[in-house]
């Protein structure tokens, strides 16, 4: 095999591209978003591509859900099934809910043999340690996922959806249980609590199994960190950012990648 | 499975019938974030009869994905197992791709009639293209038939000659 040289930048983007380039979707779908009155709600949560069909579940560690009081709400029937993973949520206050799931991840990146070889791990001194011999070009990565989607008992509240300041996030100017397909949203993406300019933002409307494309389109962040969402039709929608920097949490990773996926419903009015 | 195919071909050489079946296609390029390249399937179809008679597939054994192809699997792929009908091989990447079909024992056996060759792709995070172009078989003279799909296929090109 051909081994092809590397600038430094090259390389880099490869890095923070290439892990999620070959990455499932993963979404949170909640069965209901607008309520009105209180009640639980059940959430499928899994890796798939096809928009919003469950196609392989994952760990529900780092699931958390705040409810319209600032506070850690009920969470009830986890369960890793064949296909998905899934747990009910207890709307039992007037307000809105952010359920939230992220997960650190790292990666690392290297040449054995002339051949690029990349592997996942849960801590960067558990990849070094299980680098094979003669690996070349290390790098670790520090990949970030936040999953989020949101539920609303009568009026929204935005006391869960402040963000953190740690990681990509949603500034929901917009509130994201009061979406119309006749009214435009705008959202904020912010690094680190800082609006994020250049960010390239992807949406996509539910239902990609029973038509011939995707149907996705990609919005920039403008010098406020700021997009425009015009909803084509009411229905689901998946979204999905990600960012790449060197800001790692874990000192002993190179670079970092921040995605940011979320599920949003827009009601017909 | 192509070790298996070349030995057919072998063995086919030194037949006299060689009436010429050749697919020119374009996997387009194209500017998105992820990209697999599509799983293609050809067929064609007796335009009287409807009967279906499959060229070939390209598939990278995975076979969760056949069913993406969903005029190819449901004419015809749901009803076969691997090793799947016609001439299979690897998905190719963008680019111009040609397929010589002439030797396929299926081809000689086809009744005298008009015929569409059915291309179908599809694509991982991506879309599904269905690419149908006319002709007469067997061949009385040589004849070139083009047509060009809008998203997953470029420009398909069938060459036939007696």
């Amino acid at each position: 095999m051909k081994v092809l040289p590397f600038a430094g930048a090259a390389l880099a983007a490869l890095l923070v591209l290439s892990p999620a380039a070959q990455a499932h979707k993963r979404w949170l779908l909640p069965s209901h978003t607008v309520v009105s009155d209180t009640q639980w709600i059940t959430v499928d949560t899994t890796a798939s591509n096809d928009i919003f069909y469950v196609d392989m579940p994952f760990p529900l560690d780092g699931l958390s859900v705040t409810g319209p009081d600032g506070e850690p709400a009920e969470v009830d029937n986890r369960l890793q099934g064949h296909r998905r993973s899934v747990f009910d949520v207890n709307l039992n206050q007037q307000g809105s809910y952010r359920i939230t799931l992220v997960r650190p991840l790292y990666v690392s990146l290297y040449q054995l043999d002339g051949e690029r070889q990349h592997r996942r791990g849960g801590s960067p001194q558990e990849l070094r340690e299980a680098l094979p011999e003669g690996a070349e070009d290390v790098r670790i990565s520090e990949v970030i996922g936040r999953l989020e989607t949101f539920a609303t008992v009568g009026a929204p509240n935005t006391k869960a959806l402040a963000p953190s300041g740690k990681g990509l996030e949603l500034d929901a100017l917009t509130h994201p249980n009061d979406l119309y397909d006749s009214e435009a949203a705008r959202f904020r993406f912010l690094v680190d609590g800082e609006p994020l300019s250049g960010l390239e933002v992807e949406v996509m409307p539910a239902g990609t199994r029973y038509r011939d494309s995707q149907e996705a389109w990609t919005v920039t962040t403008d010098d406020d960190g700021e997009v425009t969402l015009e909803w084509p039709h009411a229905g689901r929608y998946y979204l999905e950012a990600n960012h790449g920097d060197d800001r790692v949490e874990n000192d002993q990773a190179d670079s970092r990648r921040l995605q940011y996926m979320a599920t949003f419903e827009v009601l017909p009015l | 499975m192509r070790v298996a195919l070349a030995a057919a071909l072998c063995a086919l050489a030194g037949a006299a019938w060689s009436a010429e079946f050749k697919v020119e296609l374009e996997v387009p390029r194209l500017s998105v974030a992820e990209y697999h390249a599509p799983y293609v399937a050809f067929w064609v179809r007796h335009d009287e009869s409807g009967a279906v008679t499959p060229l070939g597939l390209w598939y990278d054994d995975q076979e969760k994905w056949l069913k993406d192809l969903r005029l190819w699997w449901r004419r015809t792929g749901r009803g076969q197992s691997d090793p799947y009908d016609g001439l299979t091989g690897a998905t190719r990447r963008p680019g111009q791709h040609s397929v010589d079909f002439s030797e396929l024992p299926a081809l000689a056996d086809l009744p005298e009639g008009d015929y569409q060759l059915v291309v179908e792709a599809a694509r991982e995070v991506g879309g599904r293209e269905v690419v149908r172009l006319p002709f007469h078989w067997p061949a009385d003279q040589a004849a070139t038939v083009d047509a060009s799909g809008d998203q997953e296929l470029g420009r398909v090109r069938l060459r036939t000659a007696p």
